[in-house]
């Protein structure tokens, strides 16, 4: 009985972990990576409550999946066991949010309805907005939505979301036209004949003895 | 422990294979000498699969590029850092020094930012101008054909721009600047501050047959797989094994001193293997210390023997004094201007297209030397970090900042690449004060005694920081740019970063013409004893308002000319 919960336990672990890929870690490094995926901090429960505030944070649009679609949950069990700084702020803060809901409505954050949850939420999403006793749970969902949105947009579908277009091998040859005329900036003519002739760049380059290029 | 010797006798031992290690071994094994490279890190090949962190995406990594493991980030190619376990060091209490170190084949020049400046006529001469520090035994005459070779083989783009202090080159053509530097220029321009085209050791142009042109992924710092940025194993010590030289790696191998003989001449170095924590010994006839400054000064303490007993090469006490960082901080700012781009690819190079040499009269200021600016902003790639305060900016426009739902996705995209910075990089004097030396109480893990820091910065240094801050916010001002955060003050060194964190250390072994004041002579070569040499950061006298790699090449290339010279004369 006690094996079978342990091994329910670590598959549970598993599917809160994100997968490791091959990107140039060194052995004492794997190791370290393997430590921490094996050990588990959230419970059921809070896992459950990540899950929940993290689509209402990132909920699904049209074009874009929402937070739980990119996986974000299992990406915040595992920041909090590699920046265990995120510990204590998440589950106590977890737990005042429970302590909250049940003292407005009766319930735990988890069962209340949809419009409770925005009910409650919407007293601690605004920083500036906030009163003493909200404070616990203005600093709270600060860090929630801040590695909610730091978890969704390092993955494929938040990149997509934001239309990010870089870390593709390319020539750059400077701004387009279009965008240099929307902020109507242009390229001084005497900085431009310095730079680089990218129909030249792969002529082996070779200089006059005062430094001037002559290829 | 049983120290296990070998029969071979190197022509030279190389402890250390980065910038300067990296050029010792080139320039020597092509001379046809037999060489030994000592490197207390791994082997490292930034295109080797297993260890290749380029164009990765975020989620590869498991903590998205989080700092945990590397102090910046997953994807940085430098193993090692500030601290290391199983390695440290320690402080005069009251003092602060953080000490960066590298340890893998190529050392810290597989993630520097690539910034490649020549020292100028005033840099080496600097005493004679304001009477402070010491004037180097060397002048820039000396070092020219040095610097224009360097320039040659591995490539540096730039411009010709014929300023008093800031030498021109044999330059690639510099990259077009990206949209929030073409504003960094307009700004500049208005409050009277020169920009002129960045200098990086990128290849924009081919520079030869074997090495890849640069791709634009803006990640120099995770190493060049196509080898088209500088890194002293892809451009200096590869190409010497292509081409037949005779060179013996020994990696993991983490020397502790350097043997000498009855007449105090070195014969060798010893070392531990890290992987079987067993000590070795190995001969060689010259013995070239890159380890960098820190490290090399401690190998020389830590050689004691009759003939150097306060340390090799330590007969004038001066061996770890004279340790200067430069003086560096930074600011941000949020432009309005760049809210809600387009979203195009503008990675560019691994750095700055543009920057601003020092421009100022110190005459007229209230601090000596003087500091560069780099300019940074632009889409970068989302790490661990992005997103967070999604939308504080809001406070600038007159919006609400918090809230969660789709409104968040608009406020990512609206702030996105709007925020820009300044760094500000200056010369701290070298002062004898500010030194390491043996801590006798603390080894490392492998029983080799640690080095203690003692190091402090004086108000030459904080009014030099101050004096940036002001630069950067009238910067910030022309631009119409909010400047970010409290301005730092007085009881905060005005924002000035700790010692050792900008990782230009240099001065440890610095060279001279008076054995009793110095510890090398204007070749690098040791005053105690002839066949040792050092060819880092080390014999640095003072180290300018620039990033130190470009003279460390230069030097150590010049070094190993003159070994091979007084080989041939029988004078070693």
């Amino acid at each position: 009985m006690l094996s079978a919960c342990n091994t329910e336990a670590k598959d549970k672990q598993k599917n809160q972990d994100s997968p490791v890929g091959l990107y140039g870690r060194t052995e004492k490094e794997k190791a370290y990576d393997a430590k921490v995926m094996a050990e588990s901090f959230f419970n059921e429960h809070e896992m459950a409550t990540l899950a929940v505030l993290c689509d209402l944070i990132l909920p699904a649009t049209t074009s874009a999946g929402s937070a739980t679609d990119a996986e974000v949950p299992a990406f915040i069990a595992f920041i909090v066991k590699d920046i265990p700084q995120h510990q204590l702020p998440l589950r106590g803060g977890m737990m005042w949010l429970d302590h909250r809901s049940g003292k407005l409505f009766n319930e735990v954050f988890l069962t209340c309805s949809e419009e409770q949850k925005k009910q409650l939420l919407d007293e601690i999403a605004w920083p500036n907005k906030s009163t003493p006793e909200l404070e616990p749970g203005i600093n709270f969902f600060n860090r929630m939505r801040n590695l909610v949105m730091t978890g969704y947009y390092t993955t494929k579908m938040g990149l997509d979301d934001l239309g990010y277009k870089g870390n593709v091998p390319t020539v750059w040859d400077g701004v387009p036209q279009d965008v240099l005329n929307k902020h109507g900036l242009s390229y001084d003519p005497e900085w431009l004949a310095k730079c680089v002739d990218q129909e030249k760049r792969g002529i082996v380059a070779k200089w006059d003895e005062q430094g001037n290029l002559i290829t | 422990m049983q120290i296990k010797k070998s029969s071979k006798v190197y022509d030279v031992i190389i402890v250390g294979s980065g910038a300067g290690g990296g050029m010792a071994t080139k320039v020597l094994s092509e001379a046809g000498l037999q060489i030994a490279v000592v490197e207390a890190g791994p082997y490292f090949d930034p295109g080797d699969p297993a260890q290749k962190t380029q164009l990765k995406w975020p989620w590869e990594s498991p903590r998205r590029g989080a700092g945990t493991t590397r102090p910046f980030g997953d994807f940085d190619s430098c193993y090692g850092g500030w601290e290391i376990e199983g390695e440290p060091y320690t402080h005069t209490p009251g003092t602060q020094f953080d000490w960066w170190r590298a340890q893998m084949l190529g050392g810290r020049t597989n993630h520097w930012g690539r910034i490649s400046l020549r020292f100028g006529p005033k840099d080496f001469k600097h005493k004679s101008v304001d009477g402070l520090g010491d004037d180097w035994p060397i002048s820039y005459d000396d070092v020219k054909p040095y610097y224009d070779k360097v320039d040659k083989l591995i490539g540096v783009f730039g411009s010709k721009e014929n300023l008093p202090n800031e030498p021109d080159g044999f330059f690639l053509p510099p990259p077009k600047p990206r949209l929030h530097e073409l504003y960094f220029i307009n700004g500049s321009k208005k409050v009277g501050v020169p920009v002129i085209p960045g200098r990086l050791s990128m290849v924009t142009k081919k520079i030869n047959e074997e090495r890849g042109v640069c791709f634009y992924c803006g990640q120099c710092n995770r190493g060049c797989s196509v080898h088209a940025d500088f890194s002293a194993g892809t451009c200096l010590i590869f190409p010497a094994q292509k081409s037949g030289g005779k060179i013996d790696l020994f990696v993991n191998s983490m020397v502790r001193e350097v043997l000498t003989d009855k007449e105090g001449k070195a014969t060798g170095v010893s070392y531990i293997n890290k992987d079987d924590r067993m000590e070795y010994e190995l001969k060689g006839k010259i013995v070239v210390l890159a380890a960098s400054a820190c490290s090399s000064a401690r190998i020389l303490l830590n050689s004691k023997s009759t003939q150097h007993p306060a340390g090799l090469g330590n007969s004038s006490g001066v061996v770890g004094k004279y340790l200067h960082d430069s003086t560096g901080t930074s600011r941000a700012a949020f432009m309005p201007a760049l809210m809600n781009r387009d979203i195009y690819n503008e990675d560019g190079v691994g750095g700055m297209h543009i920057y601003t040499p020092w421009w100022l009269d110190n005459s007229k200021l209230d601090f000596p030397r003087g500091y560069h600016m780099e300019m940074w902003g632009g889409m970068d790639i989302p790490s661990y970090g992005f997103g967070f305060d999604v939308n504080e900016l809001n406070q600038y426009i007159g919006e609400k900042v918090g809230g969660y739902g789709d409104q968040l996705r608009k406020d990512v995209k609206k702030f996105y690449g709007s925020v820009i910075g300044i760094s500000g990089r200056g010369e701290c004097i070298a002062r004898e004060n500010n030194y390491c030396e043996l801590d006798p109480e603390v080894v490392d893990e492998y029983g080799i005694p640690v080095l203690r820091f003692n190091y402090t910065w004086t108000d030459h240094e904080r009014l030099q920081s101050k004096h940036m801050h002001n630069t950067f916010e009238e910067i910030f001002g022309a631009m119409g740019a909010k400047v970010l955060g409290e301005k730092p003050g007085a009881k905060d060194d005005y924002g000035l970063a700790a010692p050792g964190r900008i990782i230009h250390e240099v001065g440890t072994t610095r060279m001279g013409d008076n054995p009793s004041t110095s510890v090398t002579n204007k070749f690098e070569q040791l005053h105690d004893a002839s066949n040792v040499f050092v060819v880092d950061g080390g014999p640095f006298v003072s180290q300018a308002d620039k990033n130190p790699t470009w003279t460390i090449l230069a030097l150590s290339w010049r070094t190993s000319d003159y070994i091979v010279d007084q080989l041939k004369k029988r004078n070693i």
